[in-house]
């Protein structure tokens, strides 16, 4: 579907001098505070978004820190109590032979967490180079940033199952230990963070210097 | 989408649609059943409308609350080491946590997996059953809809679902581990939650609740 026809450009909503809501797609003119149609509150562009993002950014990565260097998990079996952080847990299962699964804890919990960091610091900062090849890249960027951070928690709910399914009184008990809830917040600051970053900002290619297609 | 040359003109608003991710605007044409609209510069699905969509999307709805409430208290996982067993159920693992500060951690995850979702549910069934009926749109219909759209990311039981899989790889080593009932009931939530996301268009719903049909 297109407005005008393969050969012109796509027009925004904000060039047509219309805000859209991003809640319901519904068009109104620029400056309507809240959308008439479903009550979303309506901006063209949302400039004060990139402080919530760093604000959420730097808690979460604050909340990262403890994550790794508390005890995740505490397991007490018969004769010994063992208590290991994300990267102590998986470089212990290195050592008895089990690379794979070492593998996809370093990738599921420390490598993932820490892309997710960079590419809404790339996102939130390439806003102010706008650049019209790179568009679709970063767009894409942010699509899989905002779909990848809530499977984050899988960790938090893997600690949540073995610390309530190994109760095996004297025989072996694990119980979560503190860095499961920075982790969770870790997690949580960070879906937030990618939450509040406004994608149609990528999307304005020459916004501040005045467009000369530009309809109003 | 068909053409139009007189972008002079004050554009009609109603015939307007609006991408929500990359602000760019089209003339609305709703496609046939089957097809979908799809955003050309960032590829966000606008509009995709499903045969009798509402009420396939009412029949999940139920067949979720059921599934919900019936994961949450039976247990998901049993464990049996040397005589010692266990078995928990969703409501055991969300409060695992229980001790001291960790207790936010409990109630964080209990919502996750099973407030959100069950939250999400009523509110589509409050939104969509007096749509699909043809009676004028439930009070608040709107917002209720407009919450249910925001709740959508904190909705975990899937990723839950998953998690069980993994926590059991982890502990077969060391205790033979078995499948409960809510095991399955959450294998299917998981199935349901994807199809209704998949039947469920946003804007077809935002539609019907701005033009009720008139009967």
């Amino acid at each position: 579907m297109e407005f005008a026809g393969k050969s012109q450009k796509i027009l925004s909503a904000r060039e047509m001098g219309l805000v859209a809501c991003t809640r319901c797609t519904r068009a109104w003119p620029i400056g309507t505070p809240v959308c008439q149609r479903c009550g979303h509150k309506m901006l063209s562009r949302d400039f004060g978004s990139m402080q919530r993002v760093w604000a959420f950014w730097v808690m979460g990565l604050l909340c990262y820190i403890p994550a790794n260097a508390y005890p995740m998990l505490k397991t007490r079996t018969l004769f010994q109590v063992d208590e290991s952080t994300i990267v102590g847990g998986a470089v212990e299962l290195a050592h008895h032979g089990a690379y794979g699964i070492a593998f996809i804890i370093l990738l599921a919990s420390v490598a993932i967490p820490l892309a997710k960091f960079w590419a809404i610091a790339f996102l939130a900062v390439s806003v102010k180079r706008p650049n019209a090849e790179a568009q679709r890249s970063r767009h894409v960027m942010y699509e899989i940033v905002e779909y990848i951070g809530r499977w984050s928690m899988i960790d938090i709910f893997v600690v949540a199952i073995l610390s309530s399914l190994v109760q095996l009184k004297t025989l072996a008990t694990i119980n979560p230990g503190p860095a499961s809830m920075f982790f969770a917040l870790s997690v949580i600051f960070t879906m937030l963070s990618a939450q509040a970053f406004d994608s149609r900002l990528i999307w304005d290619t020459n916004a501040s210097d005045g467009d000369p297609d530009q309809h109003v | 989408m068909k053409d139009t040359d007189d972008h002079t003109s004050p554009p009609d608003l109603e015939q307007i649609i609006v991408c929500p991710q990359c602000d760019a605007v089209y003339q609305l044409k709703i496609p046939s059943i089957g097809e979908k609209a799809v955003c050309e510069r960032c590829h966000t699905v606008l509009i995709e409308p499903r045969k009798q969509a509402g009420l396939k999307i009412i029949a999940i709805a139920f067949a979720t609350f059921v599934l919900i409430l019936g994961a949450t208290f039976f247990p998901f996982l049993n464990i049996d080491a040397a005589g010692n067993k266990n078995s928990v159920s969703v409501m055991d693992a969300a409060l695992a946590f229980s001790t001291g500060p960790l207790l936010l951690l409990s109630l964080a995850t209990a919502a996750l997996i099973m407030l959100v979702p069950l939250a999400r549910v009523m509110l589509t069934l409050y939104v969509l059953v007096p749509v699909v009926l043809d009676l004028p749109p439930a009070r608040h219909a709107m917002q209720a809809f407009r919450l249910s759209q925001a709740l959508q990311p904190w909705s975990m039981a899937e990723i839950f679902a998953l998690g069980c899989a993994v926590a059991l790889v982890k502990v077969a080593d060391l205790a033979t581990v078995g499948f409960g009932p809510a095991f399955w009931m959450f294998c299917g939530l998981v199935v349901l939650i994807v199809a209704q996301d998949k039947f469920m268009c946003k804007w077809s719903v935002w539609n019907s609740l701005e033009n009720p049909k008139k009967s």
